[in-house]
């Protein structure tokens, strides 16, 4: 009798009480992001692809100084000196090897010139090896441009690193 | 004469019509429901919100290469799909799904044959799907196959006994056997024999997710155990006839569920067609409902759950109900 009792309380309480459950959830938000078609904002700090900074005149921040190959724990990145047009020294070749970075944001740390920043890119996927062997030219940001996507995180950096502004 | 055929003929094409669609869109409802309720968007991409995934996936069925393994005993493996396919379209001959109409000239039922003992087809016929699975389950050649198929057997057996003790309660209120005049005794919302058959009503609608081997009672095609049971071998648009005759089954039923228990076509103000669609969309979704919610019986339970407990009632229920027609009818 107890049994049945039990039995007949499953299915008129306990029973609906579960269908209630998927039947609330039914209504709610999902978490699925359609994600090609929307992106999920990135948080401020958040370390993508990397960029090579310019100054305002467009020359290039990157002296080659190789600190930023130094403090990288991957090794990942390799460059060459050159002289430039007026004597300064820049990079000839500054390549990352994006298999090879850990996106730990070192070299940005590292770098005394301001010139090397991590961005909020994480869409880099690619068929063939080589192409993730980025060069200056992919790293560059494009000369005149109105405005600086990286103001916040320059400013950022500084106030972590105690860096006065310039 | 040349004027019933036509007309059957047409109504046959526009029930089948129906059904196939039916079971298209019932596919893409699975997954959107099933989806909303784990917080998911389910198919989205073809067409606007994903309403042509049925297409495409008929499409992508029709043109994938149909695998026949070598171990297979040809002709029944061929055979074993139309075989449980042909079954579920067949309940719907005798499925009242709208009233009466004058058209042309002619005075038009809405139903395709008014079988003096419909439910009998009913039941009859839906029995007949089980020889499908069976058959396909052995001819595969496959243990995970023949174990859904033993399975589906075991379970169709079972259960058959309680679905039709189930649906007496109602015979014996409304003194008839065919379905039509069930429906028409359903006129007002009052008169719905889940009011009068409650106990009935439970018991079919639990059978009938059995027989027709929907979760929770999916031990057949037990995808965490066998694969996909009886259709495991299967391919191409040899598995889209098991999956269609799947989905065949559950708005057959849906059917017959309304009909028995919540007056067919009846209801107010909308067309007759309407009220029927509506209240089989709700059974659907009802499947769908209690497959997001409840997990998977394990075989014994399944076994002891059928003869145990939904036989006694059946029996039980059925008992009580003639002894009460009795009674009235004495008084």
């Amino acid at each position: 009798m107890k049994e049945v009792i039990k039995a007949v309380g499953h299915v008129f309480i306990k029973m609906p009480q579960g269908l209630l459950v998927t039947l609330k959830h039914l209504f709610k938000k999902p978490v699925t992001l359609d994600y090609p078609r929307k992106k999920k904002p990135m948080m401020p700090r958040y370390r993508g692809r990397h960029y090579l900074e310019r100054y305002d005149d467009g020359s290039e921040r990157c002296v080659c100084c190789g600190l930023c190959a130094a403090a990288c724990p991957a090794d990942a990145i390799y460059m060459e000196p050159e002289e430039g047009e007026h004597g300064e020294r820049r990079a000839k070749v500054y390549e990352i090897n994006l298999l090879r970075c850990i996106f730990c944001g070192f070299c940005e740390e590292a770098c005394p010139e301001e010139a090397i920043f991590l961005g909020q890119e994480y869409e880099f996927a690619a068929d063939k090896r080589n192409s993730f062997l980025w060069t200056k030219e992919d790293m560059l940001v494009p000369h005149p441009r109105k405005d600086n996507p990286f103001k916040k995180i320059i400013r950022r950096v500084r106030k972590v690193y105690g860096v006065t502004e310039q | 004469m040349w004027e019933i055929v036509i007309i059957s003929s047409i109504k046959v094409l526009l029930v089948v019509v129906a059904i196939l669609t039916g079971c298209a869109y019932a596919t893409y409802m699975e997954r959107k429901v099933l989806g909303h309720m784990q917080h998911r968007i389910g198919p989205l991409y073809a067409g606007p919100y994903g309403l042509l995934q049925p297409v495409a996936d008929g499409l992508k069925l029709i043109f994938k290469e149909d695998i026949v393994p070598d171990n297979v005993e040809r002709t029944t493996y061929a055979l074993a799909p139309l075989l449980a396919f042909v079954p579920s379209l067949l309940t719907f001959a005798v499925v009242p799904f709208a009233a009466d109409v004058d058209m042309f000239g002619y005075r038009i039922t809405g139903v395709i044959s008014d079988l003096n003992i419909g439910i009998l087809w009913v039941f009859a016929v839906t029995s007949l799907g089980v020889y499908g699975l069976v058959l396909a389950g052995w001819s595969s050649g496959s243990k995970y196959s023949m174990l859904g198929a033993i399975r589906s057997s075991a379970q169709m057996i079972s259960y058959e006994v309680a679905y039709g003790l189930s649906i007496i309660g109602v015979i014996l209120i409304a003194n008839t056997f065919s379905l039509r005049e069930i429906v028409e005794q359903q006129a007002s919302i009052t008169d719905w024999f889940v009011f009068r058959q409650p106990l009935g009503f439970l018991l079919f609608i639990t059978c009938a997710i059995a027989e027709t081997n929907r979760a929770p009672f999916d031990l057949p095609e037990a995808e965490s155990e066998l694969v996909a049971g009886y259709h495991t071998e299967y391919s191409s648009m040899r598995f889209s006839t098991f999956f269609i005759s799947e989905y065949a089954n559950m708005i057959a039923v849906s059917s017959v569920a309304t009909t028995l228990f919540f007056g067919g076509w009846q209801g107010p103000l909308l067309p007759p067609i309407l009220w029927f669609c509506i209240k089989v969309f709700l059974f659907m979704f009802l499947y769908i409902w209690l497959r997001a919610t409840f997990p998977r019986f394990r075989y014994d339970q399944l076994m002891a759950f059928g003869w145990k407990v939904l036989f006694p009632l059946a029996l039980l229920n059925t008992i009580v109900t003639a002894g009460l027609v009795m009674l009235t009818d004495w008084l």
